[in-house]
């Protein structure tokens, strides 16, 4: 059989992102420098990912990129840095990070912006691997490829292309003429968003309200706040801190989790883009509707002492889960039932389509929504011709089938990754509940993080076996690039004309 | 005057024929055998060339021309047309369009395109149809005096209670002048002791709300107040205007098509109507989808035999109220004899607003009654005109015969027109003129 795609023309441009790879890295190394650190992890994993990605790049001269080699290089690039990421890791050799298969499931929940953690004993750890792992979800936040686009002129119109390819959900919204600039004003706005974050935690530093918060763990948290990813460099996440620093958090989870379109037409004044945006309500219905339940049943529970105390933990949680962030503000492993069942429902939610969020995303559910009252009316009225319409605008028949079809799969994978997680932990005697099984397998598919149980938000994903860690590298990466592009790669008519 | 009509299809050879009998047109047309055709039938002067081209209007004497209509089927070569000859001359230039979006631009900049006058002759039926069926009985609605004044035309059933009585008797709305009674396609102005038989059908000017009132006289039980379930069959162009004039009143309406792309289309272009996809001859439908208790249904297809049987069954079904459309204006009276209510000629429409163009631009609204047996015509009266600073009683005898003043507009206020009444300067009267004696008033008022 002859391969006809040009596999060439996506690793040597896999190869080109590798090279500058270096570039974040110097993060970590400088405050390895202040903190006197080892060097040597970044340092060489600096020199390796420019020899490696040079020697891909010079695989191919002419780099036209297609839509087909498109679905390629999406998936090869963000195993290719979950791989580079996983080297400091390895070679820093400290605590649990030092096996290459937990290693691989951190970088991998770190590019991926999921949250999960095999990390046992925080404190083992310099602060430049915390702030690797942290720099690395900010990475992933809005899209590797976006800012690859964003800062490689080569890529040029194959731009348009991986960004469309990234964010499965909707045609890119170019912004500007040209695709490379829509994708600096996406990530010029990312910036601003961290920054403002970075700013707002550090003045509650100064004011008093919040004695926990060095600049070191404003910068971490705003890395992975933003970016809905969820690393903690404390063991207790976001419960190390206090109640002020808790309620900051909540809008900017909220925000990494909306439109960064939206945010920027917003932000231009175009104010009526709020209320005629379908999703956006439906997105803030979504997080109210469940804040509201949370609360309800923590405070029949009686779980927390104050009013104040419920409905922060409550919305906090609401939002960190549904935004697919996993920061926890307390051990809500320990809620009842009840509360643990509808935070597991959020699970499957996800922010707006167009943001840093995982997981299904509003505008799917508000699709499949919309689509299925439509199908009831044509039920009862077969001759009626009903499009469906979202914000105005008509979704056309094509697309809303994609939609039901990609949530459709997204279920099915998540039942297989369920019994997987239940029968490899039987198969070495690993005590696993099926509700335990099934968060797990759902926090890792769609990027949340913490899971209930074993894997609960103040626990680890370490006690899972390797072979189940390994399969929830796939599950994390192939959620977080929406199942097609690697898909896609599975089917033997891909790889032929 | 000279006038140049470039495309002679259905609606331009149309214009060339009502305007030929006053005054001097010149067609210009690509197609041989109808430019043949014309130069027979009609007196006219007909040129075979593309109207776009300087040399064919030269040749068809666009520099001395007062006025030029556009009329091909396509939008863009009217636009052209209408450009080019004011390159030449300085006619008032009239384009014919069917896309609404070329209207909205020239709405929105006046003289855009060099065109002085914008026609959408799809739109303006559409816009017919859905003031006839805010009437119930009336046959024709247009209004005069930016809304203030209407002129309806009804047709008085025999079972009516107007039937049978003299126009004195019926003539009980302050606010409502009769202006004209047709009895038997003849068109008369009714006097006192005229006596209105079922059948025929009477022209009324007066406020909207009297001209409702009336119609409720003419058509009882079918008061508008509650008629709100219309249905419209054919995803042609008109149908789908009328459907979102009534989709922007606020009512849904049901639009019914065949065809299963068509239908997709209109559905995503009428978010305020329910499109349906399916033959609606088919009775079984129609009862299924309760159609057949529409309070309205208009019959707008592409075919005027499919508009008549639609109309027709529905009207067996009890549809309380037809309107067809129908292009071949021949067939007009005949749909309305075998049962259709309102037959809708979306020709006249389009004629009504040309020829008003060719009234010497005093005439700022226009409405043919019967044909052209008569105009209702809207103008400012000047102070040098017949009808200025006296009682109507006293003006009208210098008038010719065949006028009636039907109603009169004072600083955008109704005012009745009595015997009485006087007429100031500035005013805007509407006047019912028979087409003999239109002329004379024209010079004289």
């Amino acid at each position: 059989m002859r391969v006809r795609v040009d596999w060439r023309v996506s690793v040597s441009l896999v190869g080109t992102i590798l090279k500058w790879l270096w570039v974040p890295l110097t993060g970590p190394l400088v405050l390895a420098v202040v903190d006197g650190s080892a060097l040597a992890p970044f340092a060489l994993t600096m020199a390796a990912t420019v020899v490696a990605g040079v020697a891909l790049e010079s695989l191919a001269d002419e780099r036209d990129l297609r839509g087909r080699e498109a679905f390629l290089m999406v998936s090869l690039t963000w195993l290719a840095i979950a791989v580079v990421g996983a080297v400091p890791f390895v070679l820093a050799g400290e605590g649990t990070l030092a096996s290459p298969t937990n290693a691989l499931f951190e970088a991998t929940s770190g590019i991926t912006t999921t949250g999960a953690t095999v990390v046992v004993d925080f404190e083992t750890h310099s602060r430049a691997i915390h702030l690797w792992r942290a720099v690395l979800q900010w990475l992933g936040g809005l899209g590797i490829l976006v800012l690859a686009t964003a800062v490689l002129s080569q890529l040029g119109v194959g731009g348009a292309h991986l960004m469309e390819t990234e964010t499965q959900t909707r045609d890119v919204n170019k912004l500007t003429p040209r695709i490379s600039e829509t994708a600096r004003l996406l990530y010029r706005l990312y910036i601003g968003l961290t920054a403002v974050m970075v700013a707002v935690l550090l003045a509650l530093h100064w004011l008093g309200v919040a004695p926990e918060m060095t600049p070191f763990d404003a910068v971490s948290h705003a890395f992975t706040a933003v970016s809905t990813s969820g690393f903690s460099p404390r063991g207790e996440s976001l419960a190390a801190f206090s109640p002020a620093v808790q309620w900051a958090t909540v809008p900017f989870m909220a925000l990494g989790a909306t439109s960064f379109v939206l945010m920027y037409f917003v932000l231009q004044g175009d104010l009526s883009r709020l209320r005629e945006s379908d999703e956006f309500r439906f997105y803030v219905a979504l997080l109210a509707f469940f804040a509201a339940t949370v609360a309800g049943v923590l405070a029949l529970d009686g779980t927390f002492a104050t009013t104040e105390a419920t409905v922060r933990h409550a919305v906090f949680q609401v939002v960190s889960i549904l935004t697919t962030t996993g920061y926890a503000s307390a051990d809500f492993n320990l809620w009842s039932p009840a509360a643990k069942h509808v935070l597991f429902v959020s699970m499957f939610v996800g922010g707006m389509a167009g943001s840093t969020t995982c997981s299904i995303k509003a505008l799917r559910w508000l699709v499949v929504l919309k689509a299925f009252r439509r199908d009831l009316f044509t039920a009862a009225h077969p001759s009626v011709v009903r499009p469906v319409r979202l914000s105005g605008s008509v979704v056309d028949e094509d697309t809303i089938r994609d939609i039901y079809a990609y949530t459709l799969v997204s279920l099915v994978f998540f039942i297989l990754a369920t019994v997987f997680v239940v029968v490899d932990a039987s198969r070495v005697g690993l005590a696993v509940t099926e509700f335990e099984a099934m968060s797990a397998a759902a926090a890792t598919f769609f990027n949340v993080g913490p899971a209930f149980g074993i894997a609960g938000p103040l626990a680890s994903y370490e006690p899972f076996p390797r072979s189940t860690k390994l399969a929830m590298v796939f599950l994390m990466w192939i959620g977080r690039i929406e199942i097609v592009p690697v898909l896609v790669l599975l089917t033997p008519s891909y790889w032929r004309t | 005057m000279r006038i140049v009509v470039v495309g002679a299809g259905e609606v331009g050879s149309n214009i060339a024929a009502s305007l030929s009998a006053d005054h001097d047109v010149v067609v210009v047309e690509r197609d041989p055998a109808t430019v043949e055709e014309l130069t027979y039938s009609m007196d006219i002067l007909a040129l075979e060339g593309d109207g776009a081209s300087r040399e064919t209007l030269r040749e068809a004497g666009v520099e001395e021309a007062d006025l030029l209509v556009a009329s091909t089927d396509q939008d863009e070569t009217n636009l052209v047309v209408c450009g080019t000859a004011k390159t030449l001359g300085d006619p008032l230039t009239i384009a014919r369009v069917r896309n609404v979006e070329l209207l909205d631009t020239w709405q929105a900049s006046q003289g855009a395109f060099d065109v002085d006058v914008m026609v959408s002759t799809d739109l303006l039926t559409a816009q017919d149809i859905v003031r006839v069926i805010g009437v119930p009985g009336a046959l024709d609605v247009d209004p005069f005096a930016s809304g203030l004044v209407q002129v309806a035309e009804f047709q008085v059933p025999a079972e009516s209670d107007v039937a049978g009585r003299t126009v004195a008797d019926a003539d009980r709305f302050e606010s409502l002048t009769f202006a004209a009674v047709v009895h038997d396609g003849e068109v008369a102005i009714p006097r006192g002791d005229t006596v209105l038989e079922g059948g025929d059908k009477v022209v009324v000017i007066g406020t909207p709300a009297g001209v409702q009132e009336f119609s409720r006289t003419v058509a009882p039980g079918q008061a508008l107040d509650e008629a709100d379930d219309f249905v419209v069959v054919g995803g042609s162009a008109i149908g789908a205007h009328v459907a979102r004039l009534l989709a922007d009143r606020g009512v849904q309406p049901r639009l019914v098509e065949r065809d299963p792309e068509r239908a997709r289309e209109l559905a995503e272009a009428l978010p305020g109507a329910l499109v349906m996809e399916h033959d609606a001859t088919d009775v079984d439908f129609l009862v299924a989808e309760g159609l057949d208790r529409a309070d309205a249904l208009v019959a707008a297809t592409d075919s005027d035999e499919k508009n008549l049987l639609v109309s027709l069954l529905a009207r067996n079904v009890g549809v309380k109220r037809t309107v067809a459309v129908v292009e071949n204006g021949e067939y007009a009276h005949l749909f309305e004899t075998v049962g259709v209510d309102v037959a809708v000629n979306p020709r006249r429409s389009t004629a009504e607003e040309i020829v008003r163009f060719t009234q010497e631009g005093r005439v700022e609204n226009l409405s043919l009654i019967e044909g052209r047996e008569a105009e209702v015509v809207e103008f400012e009266v000047d102070a040098d005109s017949a009808l200025t600073g006296r009682p109507i009683r006293e003006s009208i005898g210098d008038l010719p015969d065949g006028v009636v003043v039907g109603a009169i507009t004072r600083d955008h206020e109704f005012v009745v027109p009595r015997g009485e009444t006087e007429i100031h300067a500035g005013d805007h009267v509407v006047l019912f003129v028979a087409a003999d004696a239109l002329e004379d008033v024209m010079t004289l008022a």
